[in-house]
């Protein structure tokens, strides 16, 4: 039971109410659109909606079927192939070179610092149609266009600005005494690196590889100007299966990748909870 | 797909045969789906087995095939042998220098009884680089089991605007070709005429006036795949589509739908070669396109999907649907009995007027 | 030093950036301006119209034909006419076949006696060695430039196309330009040129009653009487300089014309209207995601930590969900056939045949963005409420402020920042979205990006994709600016 005030008088206490109801409304449409698609991709029908069998809980409107197709269809096969071979090193890519970026970046001499980091988070802003469009002519002419190594470069862009956001964040309150100490009592810079700074930014690096990897994995607009068929992903399979025909296996293919996020999100909680204790930030 | 769907002849014969030829990997754009299923099976595995040396390389690229090719070719930098187009694209390919000019007669085969090719396609060679394989239709179907037309069915285009005895929605692409035709016939300019009115500001406005009366009841797509879908939830009653989706709708899923066939408007899809690919891999693709083209390939085709023929000889030749088993002859496009009222796609104008007209019905459907 | 130390660990990345991202948008952005085709191929139409004032009582002239005969005979033979013919198409509806109809009936001008004449005189001019050698003796000379000018440019455009220039048979445009400017010019002044060469245009010019001149004018009407409007020149003169705006004024729904620049007519604005729907429907969005994410990111700024946390989830996991799985469960949800039309329906709310259009128009595209912006709204609101101390409303309270009166005058102001923050990101993201518009917009939800992508991808008029990007592209960046100002980009914050 909520506490309430002594001045609260009855319209507050009705309005704490009303409050939390709104509240409450606002998450269900949140989530109402994930958690729809989870039962409907156990649909035995070809259909996108509730079938009375399925309201009635009966085992027979419910099936794996769309499951099966998911992982049987060549097409998802060579999807779920492609994702699987560009994210992880897209953001392989972003990662190394944009961890050093940061660690430059939040040193104190950093020369025009501002201008750089508008620079290196851009991606992130420019529709992403004008960066699709812009990569695609590039591309053609240093012929990477329909490239695996095309596809790959472009999502290492993308996946940059969420890099330095995330290294940064973890350095500001870094304390450089810690470098200095080392540094006198002897670690070189490698050492230091590895001994101090490392174990302290390691959160940060792996919950931004998280963002770029998502980013890589859920994107589509870069694929559909900068890949070719033979390079589609599971977002472009989903795009084209939405445009062109919807079918329930899309949901299945839903389903995975909600399960997907929730798996990472609990990883970047976890990164986020373990680097504030780190750094003192929290209890 | 290229890992996966190279489809590499069995090693046996691959051996057998490795000392006589070098092998060669062509890579062939084209629609995916049914479309690329049927020519695999007409005429890519036929030729596959004649040639184990050549292996073909399948890309689905044909929806973005003019932007992608165009960019390939600024950047000097080919990497397709051969590339599957509907002919207005082939136009603007060809205009652009993007298409190697071909003369029909001296690379495809002539038909059986020695007409030379470019008299089988007949009127078909809209485009100095076009090799035509399949005529397809754009056209109307409808549903034959609407409780408010009180047992009327449609008989003619003009039932797409007749809201008063076929009430509710209509399916209609989001673009202006065919539409405008359809409402200019229906507007009451004969049909000879429908170009030289299209062609003006007042005709484009008379137009756009007639869809005005329905296009509260339309729902635009523009994807295909759309209107079958909602003509099979009966959300719309009646629409435009090509006639192959309406051929599976009716014959596959059995929907009581049936294809109104009058003022269907042809079009033509084809081959195209782009410009500039070295000499071998030229010849290779030709050789290629002469036995792909012949007049039973194309006739074959037909087995696997329902458009009709690029050649007049191939017409005979047409039978059964491989999986169906139904005669396909009266599901084609040009089947006599369908074409009696015909619209050939007016390449030509919708080359000049597409951009133009495009803007202004745009700007109207955003009204 | 360490200046330097810290510069060098950024280099790589920043190369990184603005070679793979940075450089290629720019470059993308210069093809909105770019109008290289048009005078590049008609060199010497566009020259003798630059001289000429195209007024209401100007006729082509046979010079103006004669031009256009050489630039169009050169463009057919390397397949650039279609090209011009295409892009000026944009411009004027019709011209795109009249130059493909025309270069299509150009050799029946009468080019080809000249060069069979020419070539029966001396069968070496079949040769393009014979060719090379006469033209670097006639720019030794200074001598015909007309031929030379024409020849180089033939050589030229051929080897931009990777032709091998040393393989090529000499066109007939080259016997024409020859013939006539060696008639025009006479045998006293050819002489320098020197032999070999002088004697084959002295061979020319004492069979020159065998050259039937050449009547360029008739001619072209004769392929079509389009040829003789004004109309059309106007058009070719108004877009053959190298540089153009055209295609900015077009995508502000302006028009070059003679007399400055015009509004196009009403039915034909397009961008103007998709512009101020795509800002108008990102405003609406927006406010949307700023109402309903306001009293969730208040909420959790008042719960203690560890209930906050639970909330904090749930706002991240739409927001670490595909975007294309929230568009595939609002399509489900929406549709005509969809979960809700079908709830309201078993409920007795609304008819079977009376279900609500939520989808493929606007209803549709804001409902589904609302939801997919909505984190980027709550994450900086939440983060600036959490500072503000909840002492300040408890102490306006006790001083006697209504409910309303505490919260206008002391909490609101004290969230603006998280409010100014939370819409601008919003609204940035929401100007330049393609891919929901493009799946849920139907006819009248689309935005400006799919318009850009409908150039790209399918009219091929680049230049007008990029002037629409370009213009995007602008007011993005000073929102970002504005962001920076507001923010600071460096305290973006991700969860």
């Amino acid at each position: 039971m909520a506490r309430f005030p002594a001045y609260a008088s009855g319209w507050d206490k009705t309005w704490h109410y009303a409050f939390r109801i709104i509240c409450g409304l606002v998450f269900a449409f949140l989530m109402f659109p994930i958690l729809v698609i989870l039962p409907l991709s156990f649909n035995a029908g070809n259909l996108f909606t509730f079938t009375p069998e399925m309201l009635r809980f009966d085992p027979d409107g419910y099936s794996l079927r769309h499951y099966r197709n998911l992982f049987q269809s060549p097409d998802w096969q060579i999807a779920m192939y492609n994702s699987f071979r560009i994210a992880p090193v897209a953001t392989l890519v972003s990662v190394s070179i944009g961890t050093l970026a940061a660690i430059g970046l939040s040193q104190r001499h950093m020369p025009f610092k501002q201008a750089i980091m508008a620079i290196l988070i851009s991606p992130m802003i420019v529709p992403l149609i004008i960066s699709a469009a812009g990569m695609f002519f590039f591309y053609s002419r240093i012929g990477l266009q329909g490239t695996y190594v095309g596809i790959v470069l472009a999502h290492a862009v993308l996946g940059v600005p969420f890099v330095i956001i995330t290294v940064t964040a973890t350095l500001t309150g870094f304390d450089h005494s810690l470098t200095r100490a080392s540094a006198s009592l002897g670690a070189g810079p490698v050492k230091t690196f590895f001994k101090i700074q490392m174990p302290l930014i390691l959160p940060g690096v792996i919950s931004g590889a998280l963002f770029a990897f998502i980013t890589s994995f859920d994107e589509v607009v870069i694929v559909l100007f900068v890949g070719s068929a033979d390079l589609k992903t599971l977002p472009w399979e989903m795009f084209s299966g939405l445009r062109e025909q919807l079918s329930p296996t899309i949901l299945a293919v839903a389903t995975v990748l909600v399960a997907l996020s929730v798996m990472l999100l609990t990883c970047v909680e976890l990164l986020r909870r373990r680097s504030q204790r780190m750094r003192g930030l929290e209890p | 797909m290229r890992r996966l769907s190279k489809l590499v002849a069995t090693a046996f014969i691959g051996l057998f045969f490795a000392s006589s030829a070098s092998a060669i990997d062509l890579t062939v754009v084209s629609w995916g789906g049914a479309y690329s299923a049927s020519q695999i099976k007409a005429y890519h595995e036929p030729w596959m087995e004649m040639n184990p040396d050549v292996t073909f390389i399948y890309d689905e690229s044909a929806p973005e095939g003019v932007a992608k090719l165009r960019a390939m070719s600024e950047a000097g930098n080919l990497t397709w042998d051969l590339v599957d187009a509907i002919a207005a694209d082939v136009i603007r390919l060809c205009d652009e220098g993007l298409a190697e000019v071909v003369d029909v007669d001296e690379i495809l085969a002539p038909a059986p009884d020695g007409t030379p090719a470019s008299e089988d396609f007949g009127d078909l060679l809209v485009s100095d680089c076009l090799i035509p394989q399949i005529v397809y239709s754009t056209v109307v179907a409808y549903r034959n089991d609407v409780n408010e037309w009180e047992g009327r069915l449609p008989e003619d285009i003009c039932a797409l605007f007749d809201l008063e005895n076929f009430p509710g929605k209509r399916g209609l692409e989001k673009r202006p070709i065919n539409n405008m035709e359809w409402a200019l016939l229906c507007a009451g300019v004969p049909k000879d005429e429908v170009y030289e009115v299209l062609a003006t500001d007042e005709g484009q406005q008379m137009a756009l006036e007639k869809l005005g009366t329905i296009k509260d009841e339309t729902i635009w797509w523009s994807s295909a795949a759309e209107p079958r879908q909602q003509m099979a939830d009966g959300e719309i009653k009646i629409g435009s589509s090509y006639n192959g989706r309406w051929f599976d709708l009716i014959n596959v899923d059995g929907a009581p739908v049936e294809i109104l066939w009058d003022a269907q408007v042809f079009d033509i899809d084809g081959w195209i070669i782009p410009t500039g690919l070295p000499a071998e891999r030229r010849e290779a693709v030709i050789e290629f396109l002469h036995f792909a083209t012949d007049t039973q390939r194309l006739a074959d085709q037909a087995k696997f999907i329902s458009y009709g023929p690029a050649r007049m000889s191939s017409a005979p030749l047409v039978g059964m649907h491989a999986e169906l088993g139904i005669e396909m002859g009266p599901h084609l496009p040009t089947d006599p009995n369908n074409s009696k009222n015909v619209f050939v796609y007016n390449f030509d104008f919708w080359a000049d007027y597409r951009d133009d007209i495009d803007v202004k019905f745009q700007a109207w459907l955003a009204n | 030093m360490q200046k330097l130390r810290a510069f060098l660990l950024v280099v790589p990345l920043l190369l990184f950036v603005l070679l793979s991202f940075v450089g290629p948008i720019i470059d993308m952005l210069f093809r909105s301006v770019e109008n290289y085709l048009v005078s590049d191929t008609l060199p010497r139409t566009v020259a003798i119209l630059d001289d000429e004032d195209v007024n209401e009582d100007w006729q082509p002239s046979e010079d103006l034909f004669s031009a256009l005969y050489v630039d169009l005979a050169i463009a057919v033979d390397v397949k650039a006419h279609t090209r011009v013919g295409s892009r000026l198409n944009y411009e004027r509806s019709g011209i795109a076949s009249l130059f493909r109809s025309t270069g299509r009936k150009l050799s029946g001008i009468g080019s080809r006696d000249y060069a069979k004449t020419v070539k029966s005189l001396n069968p070496s001019w079949e040769g393009i060695e014979h060719w090379q050698q006469f033209v670097a003796a006639l720019e030794n000379a200074n001598a015909l430039p007309n031929t030379t000018a024409a020849f180089r440019q033939w050589q030229r455009d051929h080897a931009a196309r990777r032709t091998d220039v040393n393989s090529l048979e000499p066109q007939d445009v080259l016997f024409v330009v020859l013939v006539e400017e060696a008639l025009s010019v006479g045998e006293g002044r050819l002489a320098a040129i020197g032999s070999p060469h002088s004697d084959n245009l002295a061979e020319i010019l004492a069979n020159a009653a065998a050259f039937e001149p050449i009547e360029y004018k008739e001619a072209f009407l004769g392929f079509d009487k389009k040829w003789a409007d004004r109309e059309l020149w106007v058009t070719v003169s108004l877009y053959s300089s190298r540089l153009t705006s055209g295609y900015f004024l077009n995508s502000i729904d302006l028009k070059k014309s003679e007399d400055g620049i015009e509004a196009r007519p009403e039915r034909e604005r397009l961008y103007t209207k998709i512009f101020m729907r795509t800002f108008a429907m990102s405003i609406f969005i927006t406010l949307c995601c700023l109402v309903i994410g306001y009293p969730v990111a208040y909420l959790m700024a008042n719960l203690p930590t560890k209930h906050a946390n639970i909330l904090l989830i749930l706002v991240l996991l739409p927001f670490w969900t595909s975007l294309l799985v929230r568009t595939a469960a609002w399509k489900v949800l929406l549709q005509e056939q969809g979960v809700i039309n079908d709830i309201l329906v078993s409920i007795g709310l609304i008819g079977d045949l009376n279900r609500l259009a939520m989808i493929n128009n606007q209803l549709g595209t804001i409902i589904a963005m609302t939801h997919i912006l909505l984190p980027f709204m709550i994450l900086p609101l939440f983060s600036v409420m959490r500072t503000i101390p909840p002492s300040f409303v408890i102490a306006a309270r006790s001083l006697g402020a209504t409910p309303v009166t505490a919260f206008r005058r002391v909490y609101f102001p004290q969230s603006l920042a998280g409010v100014g923050a939370g819409m601008v990101l919003v609204f940035i993201l929401a100007i330049g979205y393609y891919i929901t518009p493009e799946l849920v917009g139907g006819t009248n939800g689309t935005f400006i990006s799919n318009r850009i992508a409908y150039h790209i991808s399918s009219s091929l008029n680049w230049g007008l994709g990029a002037a629409l990007a370009t213009i995007l592209l602008a007011v993005v960046i000073m929102l970002y600016w504005t962001y920076d100002r507001l923010v600071g980009i460096d305290n973006v914050k991700l969860g």
